[in-house]
Formats: C-alpha cells, sequence, structure tokens
C-alpha cells in the first residue's frame, strides 16, 4: 500500500473517531444548528474549488471549478451565518 | 504561498473545526465555538488564494463575490423553512465536491495513481447522489413533489441493482484506467440514483435521510481529500460524515426502525391501516371541544406540558405556543415542552422553532427526562404533533410504529389536542389516544385555535 494513502487512511480514521466522540455530546437541543455548523465547514472543498478555478489548466476545469467554488461559497458564508442566526435564539429564562 | 506554510495554515483550519463542534456541547459556548470555526475556515481560504498553482482570479472573485451574495440572502430565511435550507445546502456542498472530482480528472486523466482514481470514482459517486438526492428532499419538504412516498415495481431492486453496479465500474476502472467511459458513468448513475432513491422515502421519515445526506456530503468531501492529497479536507469529511452518520442513527432509533426499514420500507403507503383500525375500542367516539372547553381545561390547570410536532411548523404556531404559555405562566401555572427526537423533518427542528420564538431552552425537555413527569400533568397540549403521542407504540405490537418510544401523553389529567382535522397523519395510521375520554380534540387551524385560546385564558379573569 503506498505510503500516501496510509497516511490519508490514519488521518480519515482517526479525526471520524474524534468526530463521533465530540459529536455524542451535542445535545438534540442543538441538532439543527450542527447539521447546519457541520455543513459550513464541509464548505471546506472550497480550497479544492479555488485551484481548479484559478489554475488555468484548461476551461473545463476553470468553469467546472467556478460553479464549485460559488456553491461552496454559498455554503459556508451561508452555513456560518445561519448557525449563528440560530444561535443567538437559544436563551435561558430571564429570572 | 510556501507549501509547508500552506499546510500550517490547514492544520490552524482543522483545529478550528474541531473546536466549533466541541463549542455545540452546551449553548452557553456554541456562538463562539462557530465564529472560532469560520476564522479557520477564513485563514484556509485565505492560504489558499496564494497557492502556487493559482494564476489567475478572473474566475475565482466572481466565485466567491457571488456566492457570498447568495449565502448571505439564503441565511436569511424563516426558520420554518430550515429543513428545506438545510436539504438545499447539502446540494450544493455535494456539487461542488463532484464539480471538482471532474474537473481533476479532466485535467490528469491517465497519469493519477490507483488511490487517486478511487477516491475520485467515490467522490463524483457521491457528490453527484448527495446533489440529486437532496434536491429530491427539498422538493418533498417544499410541496414541489408528493411527500408520500412514491413506488412502482422493482424499485429496490433497480436501485439496489445501482449501487452494486457502480461498485463494478469504480473496480474495472479502477484496474483499468483507459476506460475512462466508465468515469463519466458512475457520475451519470450516482446523478439518477440520488433521485430513484429518495422517491419511496416520504416526509416522516425525512430526519433520517437528511441526516444521511449530511452524511454523504460530508464523505464526498473527505473523497475529494484523498484525491488532492489534502489533510484538512479528509478531516473535515470525516468529522461532518460522522456527524450526520451519528443523527441518522438517532433518528431511526428513536423511530426504532433500521436504517434499511427507512431507506427502502416505503413508510407510510397505508398498507397496514386497517389492521391498526381493528384494533380501535369498538363504538369509541371522539371528544370534539370547543375553544371555550379547552380554555376551561387550561385555566383550572397547575402543570401544562406541551408537545410540538410537524403541524407547529406547518402552520407557524410555535410564536401562539410561546404567548399562550405566557398567558398561563403569568396565572401561576408551570409549563414544559417535551420534544420528541424525530418531530418535524429534521434533527432538533422543534427546538430552533421554540427558540426563534423566546422560549428558554431550560424549558425544552428531551423524551427521557419528562416521560415520568405525564402521571403528574394536569393538562397536555399537543400541537400538530401524531405518531410521538400514539399509544399503539407501546401497546399495540400488529401497529407498524410499534416499538417506537413515544410520550406517556394518556397519563395526564387531560389531554389536548390540536390537529387541522380527523384525517390520520402523516403515517397513515390511527392515534386511539383521539379517542380516549380524557382527551378532547380542537380542530382547526393551530395557529388560530392558540391565539383564540390566548384571548379565552386572559378574558377568564
Amino acid at each position: 500500500m503506498p505510503q500516501e494513502l496510509l497516511f490519508a487512511l490514519y488521518i480519515f480514521v482517526l479525526a471520524g473517531f474524534l468526530g463521533h466522540h465530540v459529536i455524542s455530546k451535542v445535545p438534540h437541543l442543538l441538532h439543527t444548528p450542527l447539521m447546519a455548523g457541520t455543513n459550513a465547514i464541509s464548505g471546506i472543498s472550497l480550497v479544492g474549488s479555488l485551484v481548479a478555478a484559478g489554475g488555468n489548466f484548461n476551461q473545463v476545469s476553470t468553469v467546472l471549478g467556478a460553479v464549485a467554488v460559488t456553491c461552496a461559497t454559498i455554503n459556508t458564508v451561508g452555513g456560518f451565518l445561519i448557525t449563528d442566526r440560530m444561535l443567538r435564539m437559544f436563551r435561558k429564562k430571564v429570572r | 504561498m510556501d507549501a509547508s506554510l500552506l499546510n500550517l495554515s490547514y492544520l490552524v483550519a482543522s483545529v478550528c473545526f474541531i473546536l466549533a463542534l466541541q463549542g455545540l456541547s452546551s449553548p452557553k459556548h456554541a456562538r463562539r465555538g462557530i465564529i472560532v470555526g469560520a476564522i479557520g475556515m477564513t485563514v484556509a481560504v485565505a492560504a489558499t488564494l496564494g497557492h502556487p498553482q493559482i494564476v489567475t482570479y478572473s474566475w475565482i472573485v466572481p466565485g466567491l463575490v457571488i456566492g457570498s451574495i447568495l449565502g448571505a440572502i439564503i441565511s436569511r430565511i424563516p426558520m420554518t423553512k430550515m429543513p428545506e435550507r438545510i436539504a438545499f445546502s447539502h446540494a450544493f456542498g455535494g456539487l461542488a465536491a463532484a464539480l471538482v472530482g471532474v474537473s481533476e480528472f479532466y485535467t490528469h486523466g491517465g497519469h493519477l495513481s490507483v488511490v487517486t482514481r478511487t477516491a475520485l470514482g467515490l467522490e463524483v459517486f457521491l457528490g453527484f447522489l448527495t446533489f440529486t438526492g437532496s434536491l429530491m428532499a427539498f422538493g418533498k419538504l417544499q410541496g414541489l413533489i408528493t411527500g408520500a412516498p412514491i413506488t412502482y415495481k422493482g424499485q429496490n431492486v433497480t436501485n439496489i441493482g445501482m449501487f452494486f453496479g457502480s461498485l463494478v465500474m469504480l473496480i474495472v476502472f479502477v484496474i483499468d484506467p483507459t476506460k475512462v467511459e466508465l468515469f463519466y458513468a458512475m457520475c451519470v448513475t450516482g446523478f439518477l440514483l440520488g433521485i430513484l432513491a429518495v422517491l419511496p422515502i416520504g416526509g416522516a421519515d425525512m430526519p433520517v435521510v437528511i441526516s444521511l445526506l449530511n452524511s454523504y456530503a460530508g464523505l464526498a468531501s473527505a473523497a475529494t481529500g484523498f484525491a488532492l492529497a489534502n489533510n484538512v479536507l479528509i478531516i473535515a469529511g470525516a468529522l461532518d460524515g460522522t456527524s450526520g452518520f451519528l443523527l441518522s442513527l438517532m433518528m431511526s432509533r428513536a423511530m426504532n426502525r433500521s436504517f434499511a426499514n427507512v431507506l427502502f420500507g416505503a413508510f407510510g403507503t397505508g398498507d397496514s391501516t386497517g389492521e391498526t383500525t381493528t384494533a380501535l375500542p369498538v363504538g369509541a367516539s371522539v371528544n370534539q371541544a370547543t375553544i371555550e372547553d379547552a380554555v376551561g381545561v387550561l385555566q383550572a390547570a397547575q402543570s401544562v406540558i406541551v408537545i410540538p410536532g410537524y403541524g407547529m411548523a406547518v402552520s407557524q404556531a410555535q410564536h401562539a405556543v410561546r404567548d399562550l404559555a405566557t398567558v398561563l405562566e403569568s396565572k401561576g401555572a408551570t409549563v414544559k415542552y417535551a420534544i420528541h427526537p424525530v418531530a418535524g423533518r429534521m434533527p432538533g427542528h422543534m427546538n430552533v422553532l421554540l427558540a426563534e420564538a423566546n422560549v428558554p431552552y431550560d424549558q425544552l425537555f428531551d423524551l427521557d427526562d419528562i416521560n415520568d413527569e405525564f402521571s403528574r400533568t394536569d393538562a397536555v397540549l399537543v400541537v400538530g404533533a401524531n405518531d410521538v403521542v400514539n399509544p399503539a407504540a407501546k401497546k399495540n405490537p400488529k401497529s407498524p410504529i410499534y416499538g417506537m418510544p413515544v410520550f406517556n401523553v394518556e397519563q395526564a389529567r387531560s389531554v389536548l389536542v390540536l390537529k387541522r382535522s380527523m384525517n390520520p397523519g402523516f403515517s397513515g395510521i390511527d392515534n386511539e389516544l383521539f379517542f380516549q375520554p380524557n382527551t378532547m380534540m380542537v380542530l382547526g387551524d393551530a395557529k388560530k385555535t392558540l391565539l383564540s385560546m390566548v384571548q379565552g385564558v386572559k378574558q377568564a379573569d
């Protein structure tokens, strides 16, 4: 097995375990913000689309990359904004 | 930018993402966490703009600007539309991953290693599947497509066949890279399978499906990470993937159904309705109540538990619920809210709506935390919920929802059920609760009913 793949698998598996650990601690109360938040985070695919759109490899790659940049930006920007908007609404009782 | 500096920025971003998710373990620190996550994202994107392979910004800048504007606009939608908005954004996530995969393959085609080819194949398949699957889920939620399951003969065989077919294509393509057409065939299969696989899934199963699509979007991102040898993509994808997977597991557990049953069961077709109808007591009659009757019950109650369901979201009644609770509290009653994990169309749907209506979150209780309290409660107010208050889930082994954890509503002194009409709910299952002597049915639009009840309780002084 190539060394590179082994490395990547290490990271994937350990991140998965970490994810399981962290996410099991999220209460039912915050499951919608969790979903919106992970959605914003997975917009990190933006870093891949940026290289495709700006690399000047060929026209197909540039156009597909640009569309991908737009989609990923919508998710990232929109995702963080809406998660924050939701979390601002969660209040404790004022006594 | 220097490659090691770029990688360092990705490490910073990864840590920020983990901190963001960690923050969500309590509503107190959640906002701070999300801001940290956004900072991490900004660092990663800013560093990538200096990537040595990027030579032109003429396509990047418009993409970033248009995406930011659209993202900001979409984030202003009303909270009742949250499931639709989440489904829509999963579609974008899937599409972005798929397009990066296609562009990468188109550019480097024949020179890719076995690992990269495998990753790209998975990426485009999952990416397109998430794209169309999420658009279908969006259409069902928005009412563009019927929310009822759409079934036909041989459906499951076709879907499972397509899934294994694409696996075979992937294997052949990885062994023989000259078979370029197989790569594009995988794109098409993913695209079609996304549509076909969501067709038979009914509205009430949406919490599981949305979570599962969340997971697929994450896995598509992780596959992108494998293809581009980019660690932050692998980490973020793995986090997103496990999050979605855990949520869908929790949701199917909360319905006492297996994954397979949700995905292939086409629940709610009505086949089993006949069976449960016979289980109803012979000659049972419904106790229809007027608003005045309901007000009388609430007036006398010292303790009230509200159970919201999808009907509350449909009639946008969350503010009216809160108004009623405020009036009752001002008269000395305690009001609590009981939230079932699968109430609504996505995990946490009811919590967000009630938070929007300014209901303090320490009044919202999970199933296990409140289920013992019903026997000590004077009045239960069911607002647009049905299956989660159906005693058949506990008593009737023939019922399709048998075994699903439900609220012990029938133990309360009196139960008020707000419902649009006497039609059985989405799942087509009759609810014995509606026929009990201590249950009062108040039919009509939940919001209007609640507002009249607020007036009634206020005037009753």
